[in-house]
C-alpha cells in the first residue's frame, strides 16, 4: 500500500473538513479574513479536477452507476420483463417471430435445453436468457446496484472503523496500542479468502444476532460485514503508524504544552492530517472490496439468491459458458471497468492530496 | 538480533493460536449455528440430534472441544471429517499441497520475471510514453477479476479452438508431475500465467514507483557523478534498494496464495488443491477439514510473515530495537 506523505500542519487556520474536497474545495478555513493562501484541501480538489484521466474514470463511474439505478426503469419500460422469477416456458419476438426462450440444445452433447442468445434488441432479451429465462440485460443492470453497493459502503466502513482503531491505538499508545495491535496482527495474518469463507459459511446459514441487531442470512450486510472485517487490519496499520509519527511533531508537542485535551489535539491536529490518508483509500478499497465481493458471490458465498450480484451472474454464466457466453463475459467486463476506474480515481485522488508523490511519480 | 528473532518467534506463536481460536468460535460458537444440526440434516428429530452430539464430541464445554480439536490436529494427526466418516483430514491436505505448491511456485516465477521487467522499463524510460502505456497495462491487470479470466480463458481454448490452435492444452485438472512431466508442465500453463496477471500488474507499478524515488537519493546522484552508465546504476544500485519493498510484499502473497488464496484459480481449472478442498468442504460443511486447511493457511502466512520481518532486521538494524 502506498504510504502517503502528510500535508503541512494546518494548525491555527481552523481544521479543514472533508466536505471541502467533495464539494471542490469551496469553502475555505473557519477565520474571518479570507487566509494568503488556499487551503491544502482546496489546492487538491483544484489538481484533482484537472487531473484527465481521474475525471475521465469519475464520468464512466458515474454512468454505470446511474445505468445500475436505472435498472427497475429498464425492466418494466424497455424490457418489460421481471428478472427475478423464472420463465421458463415465456416467447420472446426476434425479427418479428416468436421464438420460445428456452429451447432445445441442438449444440454439443447434452439433450439438454438452451436459453436463447443476444438479441441485441433492448425490448427483447438483449443480451439473451439465462437458464431460467430471466433477462440478462436486466439483471447484470440489478447485479451492478448490489456489487457497487457493497463495493462503496464496506470501502466507507473500513476506512470509518480504520480511522477510529488506527487514531485510538497511535495516540493512546500504552496496552490500548498493544491491545489493538494484537488483534490486527491477527486479522492480518488471516488468509483473506479463507477468512471470508469461514465467515460467510457461518452467517449465511444462520444469520447473526448481536442483541437488537439482526442480519438475515440472505441479507446483503452479510458480505458487506465479511469484507470490513478481513480489510480493517489493511488500513487501520497504516493509519496508526501514521498517528504515531504525528503525535512526535512539534505542533503536537506544543499543543500538549499548552495543555489542550485529548479530544482536541486529535480532531483539529491529528485526525485532519491522517484524513489524507484515509481518503487516498477509499477508492482502492472500494475497487478491491468489490473484486471480492465478485468472487466470494461466484463462490456462491456472498450475495444470495433471489438478488443478483455480477459475481452471481457469472456464476450462473459459467454452465452456459461454451453455448451462451455472454452472461459470463459481461458483468466481468463491467466488474474489470469499474475497479479500473476507481483504481484510476484512487490515483488522481493520491496525486491531488499529496504532491511530493506526483513529483516523484513524475506524472 | 537474537533477542529480536525470539521475540518475533514468541508473537509468531501468539498469532497461530489466536487464529485457531477464532477459527474455532467462528465455526462452533457463532450464535444461532449448531454444527450437529449440520451434520444431522434437515428436520432431524432431538434424539437423533442428541446422539449426533455425543458422537462427535460436541456436548462437552467448549474449551474441552477445543483442545481435542487441537491435539487431533497436531499431536495424533487422526482428526477425521465430519462427513465421510473415517476419512482423515491431514493426509487429504498433504495430498493436496503439491497442487497448490505446484501452481503458486510456476506462477510467482513467471509474476517476478515479468513485474521486475515492467517496473524496471518503466522507470529507466520515465517520461517517455512507454512509461504511462506499461503503467495502464499494469492497472488494466490488476483490476480484471483472476476467475473470470480464467473462465474466458477456459472459453477460449477448450471449446473451438481447442481442435486446432489451442490442441496442446489438455482438458480441466491436474497431472501430478511423477506421473507425466510434460502433462503437468501443459496443464498448468494456463493456471499460472492466469493467475501471474494480477500480480504483475501490482509488482510491477510497485516496483516503478519505488524505483523511480529511489532515483531521486543521494547515492544515485553520486553514482551519476561517479559516471557510472545508467544501465549499471539501475541494476546494481537503484533496483537492489528497491527489491527490500518487492521481497517483503512477495513474502505476504506468496504466503496467502500458499495458503489457499489461490482459490479461485483452482476451482476454475479443476485443479485439486487446498483452495479447492476447502472450497468442497464448505458445499457440505466439513467443519473438520474448513478448520484444518485455514489453519495450514493460517500456518504459511504467520510463518512467512515472521521470515520477512527478520529479513528486515537483518537489513536494517533499527528494526531491531522493539
Amino acid at each position: 500500500m502506498g504510504e502517503v506523505a502528510t500535508l503541512p500542519p494546518d494548525g491555527e487556520q481552523g481544521g479543514p473538513v472533508a466536505a471541502d474536497l467533495v464539494r471542490g474545495g469551496a469553502a475555505g478555513g473557519g477565520g474571518a479574513p479570507p487566509p494568503p493562501v488556499p487551503s491544502p484541501w482546496r489546492l487538491a480538489g483544484h489538481d484533482l479536477v484537472r487531473n484527465k484521466s481521474a475525471m475521465a474514470s469519475f464520468a464512466v463511474l458515474v454512468l454505470i452507476v446511474l445505468a445500475c439505478l436505472a435498472a427497475p426503469l429498464y425492466a418494466s419500460h424497455i424490457a418489460h420483463t421481471d428478472p427475478f422469477t423464472s420463465n421458463i416456458e415465456g416467447t420472446t419476438v426476434v425479427n418479428g417471430q416468436t421464438v420460445k426462450l428456452i429451447q432445445q440444445s441442438t449444440q454439443g452433447l447434452g439433450l439438454g435445453s438452451l436459453p436463447i442468445g443476444p438479441t441485441w434488441d433492448p425490448g427483447h432479451y438483449f443480451l439473451g436468457a439465462d437458464v431460467q429465462g430471466r433477462d440478462v440485460m436486466a439483471r447484470i443492470l440489478y447485479g451492478g446496484r448490489n456489487t457497487i453497493f457493497i463495493g462503496l459502503t464496506s470501502a466507507v466502513l473500513i476506512c470509518f472503523f480504520a480511522t477510529i482503531i488506527g487514531l485510538v491505538a497511535g495516540f493512546f499508545g500504552g496496552w490500548i496500542d498493544y491491545v489493538i495491535s494484537r488483534v490486527l496482527d491477527v486479522l492480518w495474518a488471516f488468509p483473506v479468502y479463507l477468512f471470508a469463507i469461514s465467515l460467510s459459511v457461518v452467517l449465511l446459514t444462520s444469520g447473526f444476532a448481536i442483541g437488537p441487531v439482526h442480519i438475515g442470512a440472505g441479507s446483503l450486510a452479510v458480505p458487506i460485514l465479511i469484507i470490513t472485517v478481513i480489510f480493517i487490519a489493511y488500513v487501520a496499520r497504516p493509519v496508526r503508524g501514521e498517528v504515531l509519527t504525528l503525535r512526535e511533531r512539534e505542533f503536537v508537542q506544543a499543543g500538549i504544552g499548552v495543555g489542550a485535551s485529548d479530544w482536541r489535539l486529535i480532531r483539529r491536529d491529528i485526525l485532519p492530517n491522517v484524513l489524507t490518508t484515509v481518503i487516498v483509500f477509499i477508492p482502492l478499497m472500494a475497487a478491491i472490496a468489490m473484486l471480492t465481493e465478485s468472487a466470494l458471490s461466484f463462490l456462491s458465498i456472498g450475495v444470495q439468491p433471489p438478488n443478483a450480484s455480477w459475481g452471481t451472474i457469472i456464476n450462473d454464466g459459467q454452465s452456459l459458458l461454451y453455448s451462451r457466453p455472454a452472461v459470463a463475459i459481461v458483468p466481468g467486463v463491467l466488474i474489470a471497468v469499474t475497479a479500473l476506474c476507481l483504481n484510476l480515481l484512487g490515483d488522481g485522488v493520491r496525486d491531488a492530496l499529496d504532491p511530493s508523490a506526483r513529483l516523484r511519480g513524475g506524472a | 538480533m537474537l533477542r529480536f528473532a525470539l521475540s518475533r518467534f514468541a508473537s509468531m506463536i501468539f498469532v497461530f493460536i489466536s487464529i485457531s481460536i477464532l477459527v474455532f468460535l467462528i465455526f462452533f460458537a457463532t450464535p444461532g449455528v449448531d454444527p450437529a444440526a449440520r451434520i444431522a440434516g434437515r428436520n432431524a428429530d432431538p434424539a437423533t440430534l442428541a446422539a449426533v452430539r455425543h458422537s462427535f464430541g460436541l456436548d462437552r464445554p467448549l474449551p474441552v472441544q477445543y483442545l481435542i480439536m487441537m491435539k487431533k490436529l497436531f499431536i495424533t494427526q487422526d482428526l477425521t471429517s465430519f462427513v465421510n466418516r473415517g476419512q482423515k483430514v491431514v493426509p487429504e491436505i498433504l495430498a493436496a499441497t503439491p497442487v497448490t505448491i505446484s501452481l503458486v511456485v510456476g506462477a510467482a516465477v513467471l509474476w517476478v520475471i515479468f513485474a521486475i521487467l515492467m517496473g524496471v522499463t518503466a522507470a529507466a524510460r520515465r517520461g517517455r510514453p512507454i512509461d504511462p502505456i506499461l503503467m495502464a497495462v499494469g492497472l488494466i491487470m490488476l483490476s480484471i477479476p483472476p476467475y473470470w479470466l480464467g473462465e474466458v480463458t477456459n472459453l477460449i481454448t477448450q471449446d473451438r479452438l481447442h481442435s486446432t490452435v489451442f490442441a496442446w492444452v489438455p482438458p480441466l485438472g491436474y497431472t501430478p508431475f511423477s506421473q507425466n512431466p510434460t502433462q503437468w508442465f501443459l496443464g498448468l500453463v494456463l493456471p499460472w500465467t492466469v493467475l501471474a496477471v494480477g500480480y504483475i500488474g501490482l509488482y510491477g507499478r510497485v516496483l516503478r514507483s519505488s524505483l523511480v524515488e529511489t532515483y531521486s537519493q543521494d547515492f544515485v546522484r553520486t553514482a551519476k557523478a561517479k559516471g557510472l552508465s545508467p544501465r549499471r546504476i539501475m541494476l546494481r544500485h537503484a533496483l537492489r534498494t528497491s527489491m527490500i519493498t518487492f521481497v517483503s510484499l512477495f513474502g505476504l502473497d506468496f504466503a496467502a496464495l500458499l495458503g489457499g488464496a489461490a482459490l479461485l484459480i483452482e476451482v476454475v481449472f479443476g485443479l485439486p488443491g487446498i483452495g479447492k478442498l476447502t472450497y468442497d468442504s464448505l458445499e457440505n460443511f466439513d467443519l473438520p477439514v474448513i478448520l484444518a486447511t485455514v489453519l495450514y493457511a493460517a500456518f504459511f502466512v504467520v510463518l512467512l510473515n515472521a521470515i520477512v520481518d527478520l529479513f528486515y532486521a537483518v537489513l536494517d538494524p533499527r528494526v531491531r530495537r522493539v
